[in-house]
């Protein structure tokens, strides 16, 4: 608390913004209170999505965006998260409060150990690696040798915990709180990462990891670390996923999903924090309009056919980075940095 | 020894058409120092056009050149309009865009062709070719068809001054412009070429596995793997590395660990190419600049 | 004496920082002209930025027309042969290939052909070491290479950037008895860059001192020669 504190004292405005932002997703599900509406339950479920989603962008931020390490393959250690989570549950009857810290740790592991190999790619060459983790994950999760557990090409079916007895919660609000509470903390805990000398050294690594090493900075450490962290916190958003969907089912964790999770990346903003539920939005927002957006195209352009979600990624990605290669959230930035540029000359 | 003959004939069948996308992406990586994500999907965006003048009554062959120099352009045209203005950008921007390309040409070709699979016709008929149940004409064909590929761009690349121009330009872009030649021109060239390879790769592949926007996903990785063994800067080394990729990943398949985890062996044999030999089987070390 | 190359107001930009100031220089039609001064005093900057290699802004002029605004690979097709800092040997590349990538540009093919027999004339070691990886030669014959490719072009003006840079004095020697001949038989201008003031004075007819990106004095070779003060406060000798 006390590094927050201290960040009120120098950025007020940040911290007041985080803060009423952060309490402002607090209240939504309480809406359901007041409201007849049957689609809220709906609703709720996409909250429930996209902070699952802003997690896992979070996790991948920390390793491309903080640490220069390109990863493809982040479904990998979200369908770990969702597994662990969900194996755990049915078979171990941990409880769900419980599975997700150990899904978080079992992807730590994971990705600590991926992180070795890792450590002497760069660049294009750690892309690719973890481009065929993404490729190979699915055919190794439907293997007969573990199906036991995994229940091969089927999947696990789990059941949605219920809220507990003291409070006047749904199912779905209580889910809402349980992804929010997560994704708070986790925020909590890679903001404070962040500030702190391990943030430091991991920058420092990105900018210039020779550098780095010289200054004293055992990069090997904080790569394979920051590896290891980064795919807990996905793993976690994957744990998380399990339980909001009650089931895990092999084909859910493609080389797209992947994908999706860059496209947040780089709509929200690379090393960015609010970028990162800016993109867990996003992700969530094209997904569910892919067919009303499709259709307005189709109307617009005339088109004879239907246009894809992936179609509308691919061609946001390129626009991005070619006029906005700072996210959203830099975009915004950039335009409060004009609006304050403004007033001043005034 | 009759079932491991065969497999040893399956594999190089596989490993030809690994070898072709394999050799598309050594194209790009020498000319660029990039390594295309997008490659297995533009391939199989090219295979998608060929199916469709098929369909509308061309004849095969006819098919096959026109695709390949519609390829061609493609590639030329994508690296002028979309790659060219990132000459200079950090590598994480490259691989998205190279991301964003492989979701744009899979979602079009589902758009316009949809994802059920669909029969490629194969120029090679499936008959048997010795009566002994061992290799079949469309076998030979594909590896047929692959060498002769190979055989012309040895020859574009020892023997003609374009050739040469290009090699110079990859090699050393600053000298090469030096000696008046149009880098830029040359790295759009080797990505036309790798996209006419990329087409050739998927008309192979397409009678095999039949034809679907997701058809080079998996073929792509043994790609990789068949560059990485042979050593990514190295046109030759990389045909050699999908050969052995091909024959390894069916012996391996078949005699191992079963067909459900090749996938998971290609894995393995990326990573640990990268690890133990970056450089590949035939390939130089690669000098890391500082 | 006509001109081949005129320059006006060059300056030159690394980044933000400036490294040449408004330079005013004339290459005259097959003569030899040496740019001379310490080191960081703009010598390679300035044949850089006739190349367009640099961000660079002032008019170049080639018998007339303006070259200012030509890509470097337009520039070097017009005639102009850069011979670069550090001999820019395509070092996996053999010998033959090397000069042979002169072709790519040449439409003469036949006078190419000549050139080639021409260039192992001048430089018949290259010929002993035709097959080899170019990569694999000393750092003397590699410069020789370098100016044999440089030769291939056809060039009407040869710019050269420290050919003696690294190597024995033996080799140094030989190297500029050869430019001297493709001077006076190919009837090729040359701008020189030297740290070695001594031996560019020989060879030139013509020499600006350069410091801090500015020219400081230009004129004869022979009055600079004959100038100890001058000598002693720019060259060091």
């Amino acid at each position: 608390m006390a590094a927050m504190a201290r960040s009120w004292a120098t950025k007020p405005h940040i911290g007041l913004w985080a803060i009423g932002f952060w309490l402002v997703l607090a209240a939504l599900p309480l809406i359901g209170f007041v409201t007849e509406s049957p689609s809220f339950e709906y609703y709720l479920f996409m909250g429930q999505s996209m902070l699952i989603y802003a997690i896992a962008v979070l996790g991948l931020n920390l390793l491309i965006g903080f640490n220069g390490q390109i990863s493809l393959g982040h479904s990998a250690f979200f369908a770990v998260g969702a597994y662990a989570a969900a194996i755990l549950m049915v078979h171990a009857s941990v409880p769900y409060w419980l599975a997700i810290p150990l899904a978080g740790i079992v992807c730590f592991g994971a990705g600590f150990l991926f992180g070795f190999p890792a450590l002497k790619l760069e660049g294009h060459y750690l892309a690719l690696a973890t481009f065929t983790l993404a490729i190979a994950v699915p055919q190794l999760l439907k293997h007969k040798s573990i199906a036991g557990w995994t229940g091969g090409v089927g999947g696990v079916l789990l059941d949605k915990p219920d809220p507990p007895a003291f409070l006047p919660l749904s199912v779905d609000q209580f889910l809402y709180y349980v992804c929010l509470i997560v994704a708070m903390a986790l925020f909590w805990i890679v903001y404070n990462l962040l500030r702190g000398r391990s943030g430091r050294a991991m920058m420092a690594i990105r900018d210039h990891a020779m550098a780095a090493g010289t200054m004293g900075i055992d990069t090997a450490l904080y790569k394979t670390m920051t590896f290891g962290v980064s795919a807990a916190i996905t793993g976690m958003a994957g744990a998380l996923s399990a339980i909001t969907v009650a089931y895990v089912a092999p084909d859910s964790f493609t080389l797209q999903l992947s994908i999706s999770f860059l496209v947040g990346l780089v709509v929200g903003g690379i090393a960015s924090l609010p970028g990162c539920l800016i993109g867990g939005a996003f992700i969530v927002l094209v997904q569910n309009s892919s067919q009303s957006i499709s259709d307005w195209m189709k109307d617009a352009f005339s088109l004879r056919y239907d246009v894809p979600a992936w179609a509308i990624y691919g061609t946001l990605l390129l626009l991005l980075m070619f006029f906005l290669p700072n996210g959203l959230a830099g975009g915004i930035t950039a335009i409060r940095g004009l609006f304050s540029r403004a007033t001043q000359k005034t | 020894m009759e079932f491991f003959i065969q497999q040893i004939v399956a594999g190089l069948t596989n490993g030809a058409i690994y070898a072709c996308v394999a050799l598309g992406l050594v194209m790009i990586y020498v000319s660029t120092d990039h390594i295309n994500f997008a490659q297995g999907e533009m391939a199989m965006f090219a295979t998608f056009l060929a199916w469709a003048m098929i369909d509308a009554g061309v004849p095969y062959w006819v098919a096959f050149g026109l695709t390949i120099m519609v390829a061609f352009f493609g590639g030329l045209f994508i690296q002028r309009v979309i790659l060219k203005p990132l000459e200079n950008a950090p590598v994480l921007a490259l691989v998205v865009c190279f991301i964003a390309l492989l979701s744009i040409f899979n979602a079009i070709a589902g758009m316009i062709w949809s994802f059920t699979i669909k029969q490629f016709p194969s120029p090679f008929p499936s008959r048997d070719l010795f009566g002994n149940g061992l290799v079949s004409a469309q076998q030979l064909g594909v590896v047929a068809v692959t060498l002769v590929m190979l055989g012309l761009l040895t020859v574009f690349f020892r023997y003609t001054t374009l050739g040469l121009a290009m090699r110079a330009a990859a090699q050393n872009a600053s000298s090469a412009r030096l000696m008046g030649v149009r880098v830029s021109w040359m790295l759009a060239l080797g990505w036309g070429l790798a996209s006419g390879i990329g087409a050739i790769a998927g008309m192979l592949v397409a009678p095999i596995v039949f034809l679907d926007p997701n058809m080079m996903a998996g073929i792509l990785v043994y790609g990789f793997a068949g560059a990485l063994v042979g050593g990514i800067a190295n046109p030759l080394g990389a045909v050699a590395g999908g050969f052995i990729v091909g024959v390894l990943e069916n012996l391996v398949g078949s005699y191992i660990i079963g067909n459900e985890l090749k996938l998971s062996f290609a894995l393995v044999m990326v990573i640990g190419v990268l690890l133990l030999k970056p450089a590949g089987l035939f390939g130089r070390v690669i000098v890391r600049r500082v | 004496m006509t001109a081949i190359l005129q320059v006006k107001g060059l300056s030159a930009w690394y980044g933000q920082s400036r490294a040449l100031f408004d330079l005013d220089l004339n290459i005259e039609q097959g003569g030899v002209t040496a740019l001379l001064g310490a080191n960081g005093a703009g010598k390679t900057t300035s044949l850089r930025a006739i190349c367009n290699m640099v961000r660079r802004t002032g008019t170049t002029t080639m018998d007339g027309t303006d070259i200012s605004r030509r890509t470097t690979e337009d520039i070097v097709r017009l005639g102009v042969a850069h011979v670069p800092e550090g001999r820019g040997t395509f070092v996996a590349l053999t010998v033959e290939e090397n000069l042979r990538l002169a072709f790519h540009i040449r439409r003469d093919r036949k006078a190419a052909e000549r050139d080639m027999e021409k260039v192992f004339a001048y430089f018949p070691r290259l010929k002993e070491r035709i097959h080899q990886q170019a990569g694999t030669l000393s750092g003397g014959e590699q410069q020789m290479l370098a100016v044999a490719r440089a030769l291939m072009l056809a060039p009407r003006l040869m710019l050269l950037d420290e050919p003696s840079f690294g190597l024995a004095p033996l080799i140094v020697q030989e190297i500029f008895r050869i430019l001297r001949r493709i001077n006076e038989d190919e009837k090729v201008s040359m701008l020189i860059v030297e740290q070695n003031a001594a031996l560019a004075l020989e060879l030139a007819d013509h020499v600006y001192l350069l410091e801090t990106g500015k020219v400081v004095m230009s004129g004869p070779s022979d009055m600079v020669k004959n100038d100890e003060t001058l000598r002693k406060a720019y060259l060091g000798y």
